[in-house]
């Protein structure tokens, strides 16, 4: 009974909160940099939520204020409802992975991991115990006793994250951990951070600026442009529910054509581009849309083909990407370019050349449209 | 992105801000306080304020003399050191002219000596009984105690504050920017005077104001070969304590501090001109076109003669341990060994003493006051900076009779004992420390001192376990200057020893004045033998280079 209520408690209440968070910098000149322009966020326990956006967008700025590094100019950050604005950095246990690592250089692995335990006062034979549990989690055994400067990139990383790991803490930052490391490495490094992440129930703050690590590895995505807050979703929400061209362009790389609304019925939206009127769901179209409407149509590269025609919208082969499964188009059309990739699955693969004439096709229940 | 500005919120962090509040105190008391009663033993000779002593001094001759002989001197020799310097640079580091390592070393040497040693060495080669003017070529060439001799003694003295700044810019300035303009078809001279001495200019000024100022508060040479031409530092210590004059001598040590401090801090904006950063370090090649054969020669005929003479001096300190009397006896002899002992041991016993005990406070309070400027925000961040560094401006001098008039009653009566003077070498030599930490944190990424604050560590166990360790050579370094500041100190300590605690420079100048050459070459001798080992204990026990330790800039 009381687990229950307990749970349910925890339910209600989230576990980190970032309420109407702001940040200006001022630098030498007196002129003045909004780096984070009013933050509102509510993350549960045990969430993977990632914080992704353009560079300079205000993530490691975010991602600092939480951690204590940076004094918000306004608005409260709160674990479990407590305001924390007055608890010093190196009370808030909240340990980051940096971006450069951070690892100290003139301590060897095994004192590395071990430094938060120490200065927590731990035993020695706690210590021991507990630095071996964190290096195997991570794969790290066999290490310990090397300096940081002796290990390759994707080890270093994994120092960091153990580190972190070995203080058992409720919540954990990172700060674009994997940018240093090579695609491949980068990739599998990922699943054995979601892994560990999941395993231990931590709540995780992830800052990227890589869509597909976002993708893969959160429960939820905060999408920001210039300080903001564009979107919150699942992957799948902001992937295929993007709630502006921003989040569309950023995530999806979509294409946005021009476009104007033609008819609007009960539950479609008919818009005309090219001459060629398509239909569209009112769902996927935004909140009050009227006829005469300047509107973009935006659709994925995947969402769209090219034949050799004849079709509605006709266009000219600008590039052409070969990629092995897929070939990426980027096709001129009516002096805008498209992307299009284009599937090479099947048995007739057909290559465009450099200035085909060729149809575009348009999948309208893939579409989304925008107010231009 | 790197987030120079960041730093922690203090929060509540007891232990930080006591540390912030105690180092301004410790500042405050031993730099702001002192200074300050200076100014005001110069302003109220009667209790009462009134410009009387400036209007007095400015209306005798003799004191108006010295302040004109002062800044001559330093113009000359600011003038003849940096161009030396610069030369030997060129020939160094862009000639590569042969035996260079010789020539770096050889221009750290004058920095570890006793003050006035070469003035010491000088009189016993062309005084009125020396070696070479006397007895080799039986000259009559006029009195070298003066303006001359203190040209000659200060330019040698000096030049290698010049070579140091200088060599360091030189290396910044990529040699392909020169290379470049003979590509585009300018000869050599050419391009050196189009291209290399624009590009350095900043560098040079910077050289020749620091070299003007150093001369200009130098006081171990002028009171031992200046002679009749009277110095500001020599007048101010001659009023002060020879004839008990404070309100005038006070006043002299201010108009000596006034132009050192404008100088020093214009010195300091040129060498933090962004211009001119951006042309330091970025060559990782060090690949030099050939050198005409005639400029190599010339130039390492230059270096050769230069060192020639240098080792000359030090040669003569040397001799002129075991030659009986000066002059007059070349007899060999022990005795300057056996008295200078018996006179001097115990001074030395002191002065190794406090110089050993004042090191690694100095170094220490420099670490943590560049830790707390670039890493920490606080109100006042910069004026702690600011407040660290001037003591490197203010003229010993005026730290010596500020000293003295500030710790010389209640409620700090501190006169004659050794905290006076330990206190005196820490503030005077903290800059050192401060300057050097700062550069090494800068190099290092803040990030690292965040991840271990990150990971529970207040500022002190940050500081301990990841700062200090991370910016060992930059303390060492301190550490050794310190060391090397503390032993050969004279113009503030002499007002400040006593009977019990006497400095072994203040104990050869009165060798030198009492005429006894011997003992004081005997003793000049055993302080550089002391510094030198110590040097060398240093940097075996922490493994560290010599470049490390010496690293161009430091030579202040
Ligand atoms: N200490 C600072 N002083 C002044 N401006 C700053 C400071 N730190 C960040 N900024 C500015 O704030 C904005 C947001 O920076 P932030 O580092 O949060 O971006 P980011 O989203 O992490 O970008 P990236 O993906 O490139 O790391 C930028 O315009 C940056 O220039
Ligand atoms: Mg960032």
């Amino acid at each position: 009974m009381s687990r229950l209520k307990e749970s349910n408690t925890a339910m209600e209440q989230p576990h980190l909160s970032l309420v109407d968070l702001v940040k200006v910098f001022r630098d030498g000149s007196g002129s003045e940099t909004r780096a984070v322009d009013g933050i509102s966020l509510d993350i549960n326990r045990g969430e993977f939520v990632t914080l992704l956006g353009p560079s300079g967008c205000g993530k490691t700025t975010t991602l600092r204020m939480i951690a204590g590094f940076e004094q918000p100019t306004d608005g409260e950050i709160r674990v479990r409802g407590e305001n924390i604005s007055r608890v010093p950095p190196f009370e808030r246990n909240m340990p980051m992975v940096f971006q450069s690592y951070a690892l100290f250089p003139h301590l060897t692995i095994f004192e590395n991991i071990a430094y938060g335990l120490k200065i927590r006062k731990a035993d020695r034979e706690v210590i021991r115990n507990e630095v071996a549990v964190a290096s195997q989690m991570v794969n790290l055994v066999g290490l310990e006793n090397r300096y940081p400067g002796e290990l390759s990139g994707g080890q270093q990383q994994r120092v960091a994250l153990a580190r972190a790991l070995v203080l058992k803490p409720e919540i954990i930052l990172f700060d674009e951990p994997l940018s240093n490391l090579d695609a491949k490495l980068r990739i599998q490094t990922r699943t054995e951070i979601k892994r560990v992440q999941h395993m231990l129930g931590i709540t995780a703050i992830y800052v990227t600026h890589d869509q597909a690590e976002a993708l893969s590895m959160s429960d939820k995505i905060v999408v920001m442009n210039r300080g903001q807050i564009m979107q919150v979703g699942s992957p799948e929400d902001v992937y295929n529910h993007p709630a502006n061209p921003f989040v569309a362009d950023f995530i999806g790389n979509a294409n946005f054509l021009e476009s104007r609304i033609t008819a609007v019925g009960d539950s479609s939206v008919t818009v005309e581009i090219g001459g060629s009127s398509f239909e569209i769901r009112a769902e996927r179209v935004y909140d009050g849309a009227a006829v005469g409407d300047e509107v973009y149509v935006s659709a994925k590269p995947e969402a769209m083909d090219i034949s050799e025609g004849p079709g509605d919208l006709m266009g000219r082969v600008d590039v052409n990407s070969f990629v092995g499964a897929t070939t990426e188009y980027k096709v001129e059309f009516d002096g805008q370019f498209i992307t299009v990739i284009h599937s090479n699955s099947g048995g007739s693969v057909k290559l465009f050349h450099l200035d085909d004439e060729v149809a575009i096709h348009l999948y309208p229940e893939y579409c989304r449209v925008y107010r231009r | 992105m790197s987030h120079n500005t960041g730093g922690a919120i203090i929060g509540r962090e007891w232990g930080l801000r006591g540390t912030i509040v105690i180092v301004f105190a410790l500042l405050a008391l031993f730099i702001l306080y002192p200074i300050f009663s200076v100014l005001r033993m110069s302003l109220t000779p009667d209790g009462v304020f009134s410009f009387e002593v400036y209007r007095s001094v400015f209306a005798h001759s003799r004191y108006f003399l010295a302040i004109r002989n002062s800044i001559m001197l330093g113009m000359i020799v600011a003038t003849l050191a940096t161009t030396i310097g610069f030369l030997m640079a060129y020939a160094v580091e862009r000639l590569r002219i042969p035996g260079r390592q010789f020539f770096r070393t050889l221009a750290i040497l004058p920095i570890i000596s006793p003050p006035f040693m070469f003035a010491l060495s000088v009189i016993l080669l062309f005084g009125r009984s020396g070696l070479i003017t006397r007895h080799l070529l039986n000259l009559d060439v006029g009195t070298i105690y003066g303006l001359k001799g203190l040209i000659l003694v200060q330019t040698i003295n000096l030049f290698p504050i010049a070579y140091m700044t200088l060599s360091g810019i030189l290396q910044g300035i990529d040699p392909d920017l020169e290379t470049c303009a003979l590509n585009l078809g300018a000869r050599r001279t050419h391009a050196f005077f189009t291209v290399t001495l624009p590009l350095a200019m900043p560098g040079i000024l910077a050289s020749w104001l620091i070299v003007f100022v150093t001369s200009m508060t130098d006081f171990g040479n002028p009171i031992i070969i200046g002679g009749d031409f009277d110095v500001l530092s020599v007048r101010a210590y001659l009023e002060f304590t020879g004839m008990g004059n404070l309100p005038r001598g006070a006043a002299l040590a201010i108009l000596l501090l006034t132009p050192t401090v404008l100088f020093f801090s214009l010195q300091k904006r040129i060498m933090n001109r962004k211009s001119y950063q951006t042309i330091t370090g970025k060559s990782a090649r060090r690949s030099m076109l050939p050198v005409p054969a005639a400029a190599t020669i010339g130039f390492t005929a230059f270096a050769v003669v230069l060192s020639v003479f240098v080792i000359m001096l030090y040669g003569t300190i040397i001799a002129g341990s075991f030659i009986r009397l000066w002059g007059v006896d070349w007899s060999f002899t022990l005795d300057h060994f056996a008295y200078s002992w018996d006179v001097g041991a115990s001074t030395m016993g002191r002065t190794v003493f406090l110089a050993l005990l004042s090191t690694p406070i100095t170094a220490l309070l420099g670490m943590i006051i560049a830790f707390l400027v670039v890493r920490r925000r606080f109100a006042g961040r910069h004026l702690m900076e600011l407040l660290a560094m001037l003591s490197y401006a203010i003229p010993g001098t005026a730290i010596g009779i500020g000293y003295v008039l500030a710790f010389n009653g209640a409620p700090f009566r501190w006169s004659g004992t050794a905290f006076i003077l330990v206190t005196a070498y820490v503030f005077r030599n903290v800059p050192i420390g401060v300057e050097g930490g700062i550069a090494a944190l800068k190099q290092i990424s803040s990030e690292i001192e965040e991840s271990s604050t990150n990971l529970g560590a207040n500022s002190s166990y940050t500081f301990r376990t990841v700062t200090l360790p991370l910016i060992r050579p930059a303390f060492f370094a301190g550490a050794t200057f310190a060391f090397v500041r503390a032993m050969t100190a004279i113009s503030a300590i002499i007002f400040l020893v006593s009977a019990r605690w006497n400095h072994m420079t203040v104990l050869i100048l009165a060798q030198t004045e009492i005429l006894r050459l011997g003992a004081a070459s005997v003793m000049s001798f055993a302080l550089i033998v002391v510094v030198m080992t110590v040097i060398f204990v240093i940097m075996k026990v922490t493994g560290l280079e010599r470049s490390q330790v010496f690293g161009t800039g430091a030579a202040r």
